[in-house]
C-alpha cells in the first residue's frame, strides 16, 4: 500500500511549523513504532483503552523479527520457541490447543497475523514507513511533552512530520548484530558470520565449525552443526545452566513456575530447581564445560535439551573462550589451537534507537537505556519503550502487560496529572532496580534481564495503583 | 475490581485439550470479513444443539456469523469426567480466539458464568448473559424446593435432573419439552459442586458492554439472582415474562434473540 497516498488524506491541516517544515497535528493519537509482536499488542491495548493509534512499520508485514521474510529477521529455518505456550502467548489470545508445546517460528508469525486480523489492527499500521526522528515538543498548555515524529517511506520519498500525544517505541532489540573484536580476526582465512546470517543447516554441511557464544541461538547452531558439520567446537566464556525443554514429563518452564509459585524461600526454591536440573540434565563439567559460578535463578537459563546429548556423543566439543585468530587457526584461552573453516559468532545483539536522542532514554556511556519500570523514559513521561526485556520466559506475555500499563499510565497522566506525578516520582527513582530473582551479571546480554515472575508482580502492583485513579 | 496479571495456575498447569464441537451458520450473501461473530455457550447439561434449534440460524439471518459450541463432556465435544469451571473457560477462550474477528459471547445458564469468567481472559466485543446461573445456596435451595427428587442427588455428588416444567413455559408442547429435557446430559460432580457457592467473576477485560437477559418466570434462576448479576455489570435485566429457563428453546424463542440482535446493533457489535 502506498504510504504517500494515505498521508495526503490526513495531512490537510498543517497547524504547526518546525524548521520551516509543516507539522500535522494528530491530536490525542499515540504513535507506535514497529508492528512486531510488541507493537501489535501496543496498538491493541491502546485502542482498547480508547486511544487513537498510528503505527509505523518499515517492513510490509507484521511480526517483526518473527517474520522470516523481513531482512532484519534473526530466525533460522529450525527456530522453535524456548518457552512453552502459556508463557509465550498474549494472555488474552491463547495459542491453539492443537499446536505443540514449543511452536515453530512460522507458527509464531501465523499467530501474530491472526492477532492482527482478529482485533482489526492492520488499518492502524502504515506499512513500508520508517521513523527517522521522534523529538519532544513542549505543550503550550503546560501539559506533558508532545512528540514530533518524522517518517519516510522505507524505499525513499519525502519525509513528513506528525505531532503525537505520546510515543511507544516497539522497535525490537534483536536485529543489530553485536560483533566481538578479536585480535587477528580481520586476517582470519576462514569464513566468519554472525548468527543473524545463519538461516539453514545447509550452511554447515561438511564444514569444520566453531560456534562462539552460549546464547540460545549459539546452542541451537552448535546442535545443528553436530548433526550436519564435519566437526563442531562450541566456545563459551563461562559456565551456564542448561535447562531441558521437558522435565518430569512436562514442559520444563511449567515445572519451574510450579516451584516459583510455592512461596518458598529463595534458597529452597533454588535448591529444588538445582535438584530438578541434576535429575534431568546432570553434571556437564565432565564434558569440559565450566561449572556455573552463579545460581540457577541469577541468569536466565539456556534452554536446550539436545546440547548435552551431543556433548555426550562427542559431536560437540566444548572449548573455552577464544584468545585470538591467527591465519587459518583460532587460539583458545587454554593455549590450544583449532582450525575451523567457518566461525559463527552467536554473540547477540545490541539495542538501537536511531530515531531518539540518547538522553531521552537516560542512556549511559555504553549505550544502555535506563528506564523506569524498564519501559518509561525518566525525563519524558509520554515516551515509553515496550518489549525491551530479556525475560526468563517469552517476551509477549510481558509486553502485553506493559502495553496495558502504558495505556493506563497515559490515561492517568491526562485525567489526574497530580496523581501521575506521584506515581512517576516513585518509578523514576526505581529506574536502576533489577527485576530478577537474584543478582545478575552485567554484560550487554543481561542488560534487560528480568524474571517474568518478579517483573509481572511489580507491574501488577503498579497497574493496580493506576487503576485506583478514576 | 482490579486487573489480575499473575496466573501461576494457568501457567504451570494449563487445562488439558479436548476435542470440541463447534456448529456455525453464516449470514446470507457474500461473506463480510469484518463482521462480528457471535458465539453461543450452552450451560450445564446442554450442548451446541440447544442453540442450533433456533437461535443459530436466526442470528445468521440477522447478519452475524453465528457459532455454537459444546463444553467438554457435552454434545459432540470430547469426554471430560473430571472437568471443572476453569476447563470450560479454557474451551470458550480457545474457540473465541479461533474466530476470524473479535467475538460476542452469549452464555446461557451456567454457561453464562463460564462466559463471565472467560470475559476476564479474552476481550469480548460484547457479552450477553442469558438466564445466568452464578451459583449460590439460594439457587440450590430454590431448585431443591421446586424439584426435590431431581435436585437431592446433586448434594451427594449425583446427578441433578431438571424437569420439563422447570425449563419451559406451558406454551411449549409437552412432547417437545420432554424431548429436550431428555437430551440433557450428566454434569461431572466436581463442576456441579462448584455451583454451590456463588461466584463473583473477575471484571471483564477491555470494559465491554454486557447485557443480562432472563425471565421473571424462570424456575431455575430467581428474579433476585437475575437482578444481582445485572447490577454487577451496571444495568438491569432485560425481561421476557412468561418464558421458562431455556429461552432459546421455549415457544417464544424469537423474542429474546431479536432483542439481543437489536442490542448488539446498538452496542456497536
Amino acid at each position: 500500500m502506498s504510504a504517500d497516498g494515505r498521508f495526503d488524506d490526513l495531512a490537510g491541516n498543517a497547524t504547526h511549523w518546525r524548521d520551516g517544515e509543516p507539522v500535522y497535528d494528530r491530536g490525542d493519537t499515540v504513535c507506535v513504532i514497529g508492528a512486531g509482536g510488541t507493537g501489535l499488542t501496543a496498538i491493541k491495548n491502546l485502542r482498547e483503552a480508547g486511544f487513537g493509534v498510528d503505527c509505523y512499520e518499515r517492513e510490509t508485514g507484521v511480526g517483526g523479527g518473527w517474520n522470516w521474510r523481513h531482512d532484519r529477521s534473526p530466525v533460522y529455518a529450525s527456530t522453535h520457541l524456548i518457552s512453552s505456550k502459556p508463557f509465550t502467548q498474549f494472555p488474552d489470545f491463547p495459542m491453539p490447543d492443537d499446536w505443540p508445546d514449543y511452536p515453530h517460528h512460522s507458527q509464531m508469525l501465523q499467530y501474530f497475523e491472526r492477532y492482527a486480523d482478529h482485533f482489526g489492527l492492520r488499518e492502524h499500521i502504515w506499512f513500508g514507513t520508517e521513523v527517522a526522528r521522534a523529538e519532544p515538543v513542549d505543550d503550550p498548555g503546560g501539559g506533558p511533552p508532545r512528540w514530533d515524529v518524522t517518517v519516510k517511506g522505507s524505499r525513499g520519498g519525502a519525509p513528513r512530520t506528525m505531532r503525537y500525544a505520546a510515543v511507544v517505541a516497539a522497535n525490537g532489540h534483536n536485529w543489530a548484530p553485536k560483533m566481538p573484536d578479536y585480535e587477528g580476526l580481520a586476517e582470519f582465512r576462514g569464513k566468519v558470520i554472525h548468527a543473524s546470517q545463519y538461516k539453514d543447516a545447509a550452511q554447515l554441511r561438511g564444514r569444520k565449525v566453531l560456534v562462539i557464544g552460549a546464547g540460545n541461538s549459539g546452542c541451537d547452531i552448535a546442535v545443528e552443526a553436530a548433526q550436519q558439520a564435519a566437526k563442531c567446537w562450541h566456545s563459551t566464556r563461562r559456565g551456564y545452566w542448561y535447562a531441558p525443554k521437558f522435565a518430569l514429563g512436562r514442559p520444563a518452564d511449567q515445572v519451574n513456575d510450579r516451584i516459583l509459585a510455592m512461596r518458598l524461600p529463595a534458597r529452597v526454591r533454588q535448591w529444588l530447581l538445582h535438584r530438578t536440573i541434576n535429575m534431568t540434565v546432570g553434571d556437564l563439567t565432565r564434558f569440559g564445560l565450566p561449572k556455573p559460578e552463579h545460581g540457577i535463578l541469577e541468569m536466565h537459563p539456556l534452554v536446550n535439551s539436545q546440547l548435552p546429548y551431543y556433548l555426550g556423543h562427542g559431536d560437540v566439543l566444548a572449548v573455552p573462550d577464544v584468545k585470538h585468530f591467527d591465519g587459518y587457526e583460532v587460539v583458545l584461552a587454554d593455549g590450544r589451537s583449532i582450525d575451523p573453516d567457518l566461525v559463527v559468532m552467536a554473540t547477540g545483539y545490541v539495542p538501537k534507537f536511531e530515531f531518539l536522542a540518547p538522553e531521552l532514554l537516560s542512556s549511559d556511556a555504553s549505550g544502555r537505556p535506563r528506564l523506569a519500570l524498564q519501559m518509561l523514559s525518566r525525563t519524558h513521561p509520554t515516551l515509553a519503550v515496550a518489549g525491551l526485556l530479556q525475560p526468563d520466559s517469552a517476551l509477549f506475555t510481558l509486553s502485553h502487560w506493559q502495553a496495558v500499563f502504558i495505556a493506563q499510565w497515559l490515561r492517568v497522566l491526562d485525567a489526574a496529572p497530580d496523581r501521575a506525578q506521584a506515581v512517576w516520582a516513585r518509578l523514576r527513582v526505581e529506574g536502576d532496580r533489577r527485576y530478577t530473582q537474584a543478582k545478575v551479571t552485567d554484560s550487554t546480554r543481561h542488560w534487560f534481564e528480568v524474571s517474568h515472575f518478579v517483573y509481572l508482580k511489580e507491574l501488577e502492583k503498579s497497574l493496580h495503583e493506576l487503576e485506583a485513579v478514576r | 475490581m482490579t486487573t489480575r496479571v499473575m496466573r501461576s495456575d494457568e501457567w504451570a498447569d494449563p487445562p488439558k485439550p479436548v476435542r470440541r464441537e463447534v456448529l456455525d451458520a453464516q449470514p446470507p450473501g457474500p461473506a463480510d470479513p469484518a463482521a462480528t461473530p457471535v458465539l453461543f455457550v450452552p450451560g450445564y447439561g446442554h450442548g451446541a444443539w440447544a442453540f442450533a434449534e433456533h437461535w443459530l440460524e436466526h442470528t445468521a439471518q440477522r447478519g452475524f456469523p453465528a457459532y455454537a459450541m459444546s463444553l467438554r463432556g457435552h454434545g459432540g465435544s470430547g469426554p471430560a469426567p473430571q472437568a471443572r469451571l476453569r476447563d470450560y473457560v479454557h474451551d470458550v477462550t480457545q474457540v473465541a480466539a479461533g474466530l476470524p474477528r473479535q467475538a460476542v459471547l452469549v452464555g446461557h445458564g451456567a454457561g453464562a458464568l463460564v462466559v463471565a469468567m472467560a470475559m476476564a481472559r479474552y476481550p469480548v466485543r460484547a457479552g450477553v448473559l442469558v438466564a445466568p446461573v452464578f451459583g449460590g445456596l439460594g439457587t440450590a435451595f430454590g431448585l431443591l424446593g421446586r424439584n426435590p427428587v431431581g435436585t437431592l442427588p446433586g448434594i451427594f455428588g449425583g446427578r441433578v435432573t431438571l424437569g420439563r416444567e422447570q425449563l419451559f413455559s406451558r406454551a411449549l408442547p409437552a412432547n417437545a419439552g420432554q424431548a429436550y429435557a431428555q437430551r440433557l446430559q450428566r454434569v461431572p460432580g466436581a463442576a456441579q459442586r462448584q455451583l454451590i457457592t456463588r461466584h463473583q467473576p473477575e471484571a471483564p477485560v477491555g470494559a465491554p458492554p454486557v447485557l443480562v437477559v432472563g425471565s421473571p418466570d424462570d424456575r431455575v434462576v430467581a428474579g433476585s439472582a437475575l437482578e444481582w448479576v445485572a447490577r454487577r455489570y451496571g444495568g438491569s435485566p432485560l425481561l421476557f415474562p412468561g418464558m421458562g429457563h431455556d429461552l432459546m428453546l421455549d415457544a417464544r424463542w424469537q423474542e429474546p434473540i431479536d432483542a439481543i440482535a437489536d442490542w448488539l446493533g446498538k452496542a456497536g457489535g
